[in-house]
């Protein structure tokens, strides 16, 4: 078990490019953070500076508050696990999971081994593959496998360098499932790489978006989602993902393509005095007009478009409005979306509906839209300027106690099996980790989880 | 469809006999000629004649005449071929596994140069080294051949197992080092077991190089301390003067293709497998 501190690292390559740069980020011990970002914002950089197979160019990274900058992977007592899993072909699955515990010479006797991995295997479901070897395991199979060489040697934290990418959608979601529960029973420090948004918010305790190397934001996933610090981070989380429409900020009035909207004037105050902003509206802050209750009617303002189609989906359907933005936003626009990997914004704004709406496409429409959950962005800087920080920060800190709550949860309803079980969980307890007392608790909920 | 499967079993089955008797034919009438006898050489027949095949050329160069010179060169080709071989793997294993790893300057003179070294021709450096080799006591010696053989396996060794240490994904290698490996035992436990197959090939390859050389083998040398087998041959004579040693050649020349034969035929799986375990996933 460890706290994780990244103080103003950077990475920079022979050509002086800067892959990470200047991110700094405390990780609490048993937290799970997420590195999020476009594929190529130094994610995985960041992630293999901390276990120690990329060097630091500059700043200082503390694990437990010592400096391990120039220590060796294996001195760090990190485990990771890899994107194509990086099982030894030539050794069984008991022998691949072993691995850590035989290179530790002489820090376990056969019989500890025997046991550690048994363990692992029954935590990870593998018992009856032991004996395999990985080229005859199914994707899911080697995955875990990966997992166990991870929580065999009873690392301080573990390291994902997303791990779920080779894996088909439905295996993705059990595993994803698999993954957070471990990481709840077992409170260990986690760093998980991914680029899917899925991932980011279903796991992380807090999630840090990077682009082009820089941290942009690290808050709880509901953070993010909800206040967001400028159009990248806003962009990026979400899916469907925020519409931003080109405005002109009229006193309380928002002059759009799709037509003038009265915003709260709170949110107007924080805009004033720019000429074009960038409106950010999630999908869901729309509905059909005929369906919005009267009481929350007020809450909002109500325009007609014209919807290209819709998609129903059962449970809500999504509405597309294409609208003409200005050239000198349009730029804008395609810079935006090239940030996100994407190749071209089309200039249209989804909508989710509810699946009771009639709202065709091709017929004009009134649409209802939640004037107070709309975030206003600087057109140039891309800067949230509605950004409510305070709202932000209690939102995290909710996070957070509602994951010491689970956890503790998890490790209880651990504890009460491992009773049930009988003595075996509760000898491997001897077995010096080196751990202060907070890892005791944890470790004895590690071991009766077999 | 079956029709025109069939068919083509029996095109490739007729390509095949075609390919086996065009390979096989000269070894096959080495074979028969190191059976004849010396009056029956010229009989212009594939096999000997009827009644007079005779082991003589074997008795010959084993135990015979030319024991001498075929047994001290054999022992010689075996002794210099290993030992070019077992050094040529063992620096070549290193040196490709850095080219595979390591992002040092220098690295393309590296392959380059083995590269414009295996393809230098043999004859033109034959003299000078001649003449090096005489000036500081190589000449005639198991070193002086093993020297020149290193140029000859090494390029190909290093070029072959860099190719092969390229196809091991190195986040093994990583992996194992975060599992709490050295360098050293990452290569070790993760990387060596895994290009073994490689190495193999590698060996095989360097060894069966050394063991055909004969350019250095007739220069380099000049009594039966170093000679090997390939330039041993030259010196067999006839029982007089008039006649040919077609005989004897022809049976040293099967006794010499058995242990290469034989070599294949045992690792034939770890060839096999290291020739195409490229294709397959690590």
């Amino acid at each position: 078990m460890a706290s994780i501190t990244l103080n103003n690292l950077v990475k920079k390559y022979g050509d002086g490019f800067p892959a990470v740069n200047d991110i700094s980020i405390d990780i609490a011990d048993g937290e799970f953070i997420i590195l999020v970002g476009p594929s190529g914002c130094g994610k995985s950089t960041l992630l293999r500076m901390i276990v120690g197979l990329e060097d630091i160019t500059d700043g200082d990274l503390l694990i437990n508050g010592e400096r391990v900058n120039d220590k060796a992977p294996r001195d760090r007592n990190l485990a990771m696990v890899f994107q194509n899993y990086a099982l030894y072909p030539h050794l069984t699955v008991y022998e691949n999971i072993a691995f850590p515990l035989r290179l530790a010479k002489g820090k376990h006797s056969e019989d500890q081994v025997n046991k550690l991995v048994t363990e692992a295997a029954a935590t990870l479901e593998l018992s009856d593959h032991l004996q395999r070897k990985p080229a005859n395991l199914s994707g899911g199979q080697r995955q875990r496998v990966a997992m166990g060489r991870a929580i065999v040697r009873q690392a301080d934290a573990f390291l994902f360098d997303e791990p779920l990418s080779n894996l088909d959608a439905k295996l993705r979601g059990q595993m994803r499932s698999e993954i957070s529960q471990m990481q709840r029973r077992l409170g260990v420090t986690s760093v998980y790489v991914t680029h899917d948004q899925t991932e980011a918010m279903t796991l992380g305790d807090r999630v840090a978006v990077l682009k082009k190397g820089e941290l942009q934001q690290i808050a709880s996933p509901r953070e993010l989602y909800e206040q967001p610090v400028n159009l990248f981070v806003a962009g990026f989380i979400g899916s469907p993902s925020m519409n931003f429409l080109p405005a002109t900020l009229d006193g309380n009035t928002l002059r759009t393509a799709l037509g003038d909207l009265e915003i709260p004037a709170a949110k107007a105050e924080k805009a004033a005095g720019k000429k074009v902003v960038l409106v950010g509206l999630r999908p869901e802050f729309f509905e059909d007009a005929q369906l919005v209750e009267d009481h929350k009617r007020s809450n909002g303002a109500v325009f007609t478009a014209t919807l290209t189609h819709t998609e129903w989906l059962g449970n809500e359907q999504y509405g597309y409005i294409d609208f003409d933005p200005a050239p000198e936003v349009r730029g804008l626009l395609d810079n935006l979306a090239r940030e996100m990997d994407a190749d071209e914004l089309r200039p249209q704004i989804v909508v989710t509906l509810d699946a009771a709406s009639r709202i065709r496409g091709g017929r004009e429409a009134e649409l209802w839209l939640d004037t107070r959950k709309l975030h206003l962005f600087d057109a140039e800087s891309g800067e949230n300027l509605t950004r409510d920080a305070e709202a932000g920060a209690e939102l995290t800190r909710e996070a957070n106690e509602e994951r010491a709550e689970e956890i503790a949860t998890a490790q209880q309803a651990d504890g009460v099996r491992g009773t049930g079980t009988g003595g075996t969980g509760r000898d491997t307890e001897a077995t010096p980790t080196g751990a202060g007392s907070s890892g005791a608790t944890a470790t004895g909920g590690k071991h009766s989880a077999g | 469809m079956t029709n025109s499967g069939t068919k083509n079993k029996v095109l490739w089955a007729i390509v095949t006999v075609l390919v086996l008797v065009y390979a096989l034919f000269p070894v096959m009438s080495i074979l028969a000629t190191s059976f004849k006898a010396p009056s029956d050489l010229t009989s212009g027949t594939f096999l000997p004649s009827s009644g007079t095949a005779t082991t003589s050329n074997y008795e010959q160069i084993l135990v015979g005449d030319a024991q001498g010179l075929f047994l001290s060169a054999l022992r010689n080709s075996i002794g210099i071929s290993l030992i070019a071989t077992f050094i040529a793997v063992v620096l070549a294993t290193l040196c490709a596994y850095a080219i595979a790893r390591l992002d040092f300057p220098g690295k393309g003179l590296v392959l380059t140069t083995a590269l414009a070294v295996s393809i230098f021709p043999v004859i033109s450096i034959v003299t000078p080294l001649f003449n090096l080799w005489r000036t500081i006591g190589l000449y005639d010696t198991w070193l002086g051949l093993i020297i020149p053989y290193l140029s000859l396996t090494l390029p190909i060794s290093i070029w072959t197992l860099a190719a092969f240490f390229r196809q091991i994904p190195w986040e093994l290698e990583q992996a194992a080092q975060v599992d709490g490996a050295t360098t050293w035992q990452a290569f070790r436990k993760a990387i060596v077991p895994l290009a073994a197959p490689g190495v193999f090939t590698t060996a095989i390859i360097a060894f069966f190089i050394a063991w055909n050389d004969f350019v250095y083998g007739i220069s380099l040398t000049s009594t039966e301390t170093a000679r090997p087998v390939p330039a041993a041959l030259a010196f067999f004579t006839g029982a007089s003067q008039f006649e040919a040693p077609t005989g004897a050649i022809s049976a040293a020349a099967i006794i010499v293709t058995i242990p290469v034969v034989l070599l294949v035929l045992l690792f034939q799986r770890q060839i096999v497998s290291g020739l195409t375990s490229g294709a397959v996933k690590g």
